[in-house]
């Protein structure tokens, strides 16, 4: 029994991690309104962020920020102080590139909407396949 | 980092990314998406990532719900499910 | 369709959770992640390039290739935004308000002008009333939001920033010029051209630093070699380069978040938005 709470108690955020990814993946599947579709992608996205972040985390540890950097000169630094920086870096990119894919879905969106006069996924397919 | 903090955060990033595609306006949408937006930014903030914090911050609630519901004025604001 | 949905999330759902099982511990300074690589840039940054920001050093640095092509993407978002959606045909029908009595004129044929007195002003077909309180307001804060943002961009060696949040904050400050007055505003202060001027040198300051590097005797993206160029201390010279590099990424950031902004609310047309 304290075997399992102490395996709950290590893993329990990669859990929860898990859950949120999956609910993303649902929304993109299952409704037919394409921005709920491009919702569940976002979401899908920040909760992949979120993953990779938690990796880098180390107990007792501090922000990557390197304290009285300018005074001692030849201060040793010793890695265990400071959470790992390297899944931040590749993760501010990812942000990057989710925001520029939102702002050209937004844009699409309002162009098919234009067009077709409608945004749900079964009104498309009939509109399309009449003409 | 403190566990109670954590918990509660993520129960309430899961709420919302629930509530966020079960309604059925698209305007609350927006809005729920952008505090999921917002509760993301301080579980990072929680976690020690104060720069993926800051970029959520400034991006996911500033910008993206802008740009969300701009694109919502410009098209219909009912969804079928 | 949606049930066939919900099996097959259900489905990768437990197999990713069995796989959790593998990972190691919430915060385990031993794990593989924080052992090989991580460490080097932890202990040898500041003495390499004197910027105490690790997060800042490794982006625009050691991996600044990959923050070269993010630049990249962003620009050909506003790009992309740009060739969908830009319309150049003026609408056919105007709107005019009488300011004292409120009575509306509805030109119908956009090619007959009429020249209107000072009493009348040009509204949009959604009209609300410019409040005064939300005008005066956003036009005091304005200038203070945009030099928070080249503090950040300047302080993002030092501090939490960088030149990708300092953009998206002086973007946003554009944002809400349009929001608080109207669009109309926006479009005359900051022209369509400068914006996507802008956007284009802001990638090329970047690419620029980093192909300077390579007559002076470096490979690409080599600022340490850098040095006789800049005059003052040669140990700053990569954290000058940084900069540099930062101050690209901010510009090109603020320009493409007006124009997406820009170019979606008033679908192309750039005459009236929210």
């Amino acid at each position: 029994m304290t075997d399992l709470l102490a395996l709950i108690v290590a893993k329990y955020n990669y859990w929860l991690y898990v859950i949120l990814m999956m609910i993303g993946l649902y929304a993109m599947i299952a409704k037919t309104n394409l921005i709920k579709k491009l919702v569940g992608m976002n979401i899908f996205q920040t909760a992949i962020i979120l993953f990779y972040v938690s990796i880098g985390y180390k107990t007792n540890a501090t922000i990557p920020i390197i304290k009285n950097a300018h005074d001692a000169h030849g201060a040793v630094i010793h890695a265990a102080d400071y959470i790992n920086p390297l899944p931040h870096v590749l993760m501010l990119t990812a942000i990057v590139v989710s925001v520029a894919t939102f702002g050209v879905a937004m844009a699409l969106a309002v162009r098919i909407y234009q067009r077709y006069q409608t945004l749900e996924e079964d009104e498309l397919r009939m509109r399309l396949s009449e003409e | 980092m403190h566990w109670p903090i954590d918990l509660i955060v993520l129960t309430f990033v899961i709420f919302c990314a629930i509530a966020a595609i079960s309604v059925k306006d698209l305007l609350g949408t927006a809005i729920l998406f952008g505090a999921y937006s917002f509760m993301m930014c301080l579980l990072w903030a929680v976690m020690g990532a104060v720069d993926v914090a800051f970029t959520e911050a400034s991006v996911g609630a500033g910008v993206s719900t802008v740009f969300f519901v701009a694109a919502v004025f410009r098209t219909s604001r009912r969804t079928k499910d | 369709m949606k049930l066939l949905g919900f099996i097959v999330v259900c489905l990768t759902g437990a197999l990713l959770l069995y796989g959790t099982g593998e990972f190691p511990d919430w915060g385990d300074p031993h794990s593989p992640a924080s052992l090989h690589l991580s460490n080097y840039y932890i202990e040898k940054a500041v003495e390499e390039t004197q910027v105490p920001n690790l997060v800042t050093a490794v982006l625009a640095d050691y991996r600044g290739f990959d923050t070269m092509f993010e630049t990249a993407v962003i620009f050909c978002a506003g790009l992309a935004c740009f060739l969908l959606l830009r319309d150049f045909q003026e609408k056919k029908e105007r709107f005019y308000r009488h300011t004292p009595t409120g009575i509306i004129l509805h030109v119908k044929d956009a090619k007959k002008t009429l020249t209107v007195g000072r009493e009348f002003e040009h509204m949009d077909k959604e009209w609300v009333p410019s409040d005064l309180i939300i005008k005066t307001v956003c036009r005091i804060l304005i200038p203070f939001i945009q030099i928070f943002a080249l503090y950040v961009v300047a302080h993002g060696d030092f501090s939490p920033g960088g030149g990708f949040q300092g953009g998206v904050i002086f973007g946003s400050s554009l944002i809400l010029l349009a929001i608080s007055y109207d669009l109309k505003t926006l479009v005359r202060r900051v022209k369509e051209k400068v914006l996507g001027i802008f956007a284009a040198v802001g990638v090329l300051i970047y690419v620029g630093i980093a192909a300077i590097c390579m007559p002076m005797g470096g490979n690409f993206l080599d600022y340490s070699k850098l040095a006789p160029l800049i005059p003052g201390d040669p140990h700053h010279i990569r954290a000058l380069g940084m900069l540099g590099v930062e101050i690209g990424v901010g510009i090109a950031v603020m320009a493409v978040m007006a124009i997406i902004y820009i170019n979606i609310v008033s679908e192309g047309r750039h005459d009236e938005g929210l």
